[in-house]
């Protein structure tokens, strides 16, 4: 599985990105998690707000952080 | 009741003399405190619940080829409830332009969605009453519609950095939430707003009480009353730096209003405040270039300062 979390680097890309760390390892599940920061890999998502989760290439959530155990739900 | 509980505190309690500066201060403090903080929970939990159903996703696609006029005027009553952090103003940018939503339009919602937002709503409507917050939303959307309508009518599409008319935007089929995902969501994000935000709002209250109780009536009237011209563009150049502080800053503001700063003067601060900003400026600068960058801010200032003198003069 391939995880993909979509933000410039703000603070909550970086909490996005930590609670999807912590949904994969509670759920324990083998995935891949990058952190895609740049503009044109972005808007290749159609994703115009940030923080974003992408799950093997389909996007889950925009605009958002959500809590581990919503992102468990998601994987 | 929350006066009653404030004057038990204070004046039973502790034991202050009603009347008596530290008295009146720390009343004042733990009222306004109070109040605000209940205002702030229940609304902006309501407005997260509503802002669920305008995700900026929906809100480009209503607004894509648009005429002007029509699209100002739709993207600055979008911009209050579609949820919008300078962080992703880039992406933003590029999504709207690319999908069609013209310049002008694009710009209407840019300045309408920080500056109208419901935590200086909130703050204004509790501290300057429900007149003030309506005659705020109401000039702000108007300077929204028009500094739009202005960056349409010049044309300055060439002046959008080049790399974003090349860029190729997906279309993301996003899932809607369900009704209990939205309540999570809304709960979650008044609790985040809300620890972000409380330390500005203790200290404002503070500062506020202090001047409530020890600053002399009338201080402010003669530099900062309607005869002062140079008071608006002096209170606007004073909100830039005070960027997203809206919190800390109002209740300060209300206390200053009490010692004689003028009305016109006070709006001019607030929407200095809430929508120029430097941060935002630089963000932007990722897709404008230099020229309309500084257009966008000129024609925001030049607004922002007819504002104030514009309600220095008739109130």
């Amino acid at each position: 599985m391939k995880i993909e979390i979509l933000g410039t680097g703000c603070a909550k890309c970086k909490t996005l990105y930590e609670n999807t760390r912590a949904a994969v390892q509670e759920k324990g599940i083998e995935a891949e998690i990058v952190k895609v920061e740049d503009i044109p890999s972005i808007m290749k998502h159609g994703v115009i707000s940030t923080p974003a989760l992408v799950v093997d290439g389909q996007v889950k959530f925009s605009g958002k952080v959500a809590s581990i155990a919503e992102i468990i739900g998601m994987l | 009741m929350l006066k009653n509980f404030a004057d038990y505190v204070v004046f039973t309690l502790i034991g202050l003399v009603p009347g008596s500066r530290g008295g009146e201060a720390l009343d004042f403090f733990i009222y306004d405190t109070l109040k605000i903080f209940l205002l702030l929970t229940t609304i902006i939990y309501i407005v997260a619940i509503i802002r669920t159903s305008f995700p900026p996703e929906k809100t480009k696609r209503v607004l894509s080829h648009k005429r002007e006029y029509v699209g100002n005027i739709l993207a600055a009553l979008l911009g209050i409830v579609t949820p919008f952090c300078s962080c992703s103003a880039v992406p933003l940018f590029i999504g709207f332009v690319e999908s069609g939503v013209p310049l002008g339009v694009t710009f209407s919602f840019l300045i309408s969605s920080p500056m109208v937002n419901e935590v200086a709503l909130i703050m204004l409507w509790g501290l300057f009453g429900w007149k003030i917050a309506l005659i705020y939303i109401g000039t702000g959307l108007v300077v929204a519609i028009v500094a739009g309508i202005i960056i349409g009518k010049l044309k300055m599409e060439k002046y959008v950095q080049d790399y974003v008319w090349k860029m190729q935007v997906g279309n993301a089929e996003i899932v809607p939430l369900t009704f209990r995902e939205k309540l999570s969501y809304a709960l979650e994000y008044t609790r985040e707003l809300l620890k972000k935000i409380w330390p500005y709002v203790v200290v404002g209250v503070g500062l506020g009480a202090f001047i409530h109780g020890y600053v002399p009536q009338d201080f402010l009237a003669r530099w900062a009353g309607p005869d002062n011209p140079f008071a608006v563009p002096i209170a606007v150049a004073l909100g830039v730096p005070l960027y997203s502080n809206a919190a800390g800053v109002i209740p300060i503001v209300h206390a200053l209003m009490e010692k004689g700063m003028a009305i016109g003067t006070v709006l001019a601060f607030m929407m200095a405040v809430t929508a120029l900003s430097l941060p935002e400026a630089i963000i932007l600068k990722n897709v404008l270039k230099n020229r309309l960058l500084a257009v966008f801010f000129g024609i925001l200032t030049f607004a922002i300062v007819c504002v104030g003198y514009l309600f220095n003069a008739i109130l």
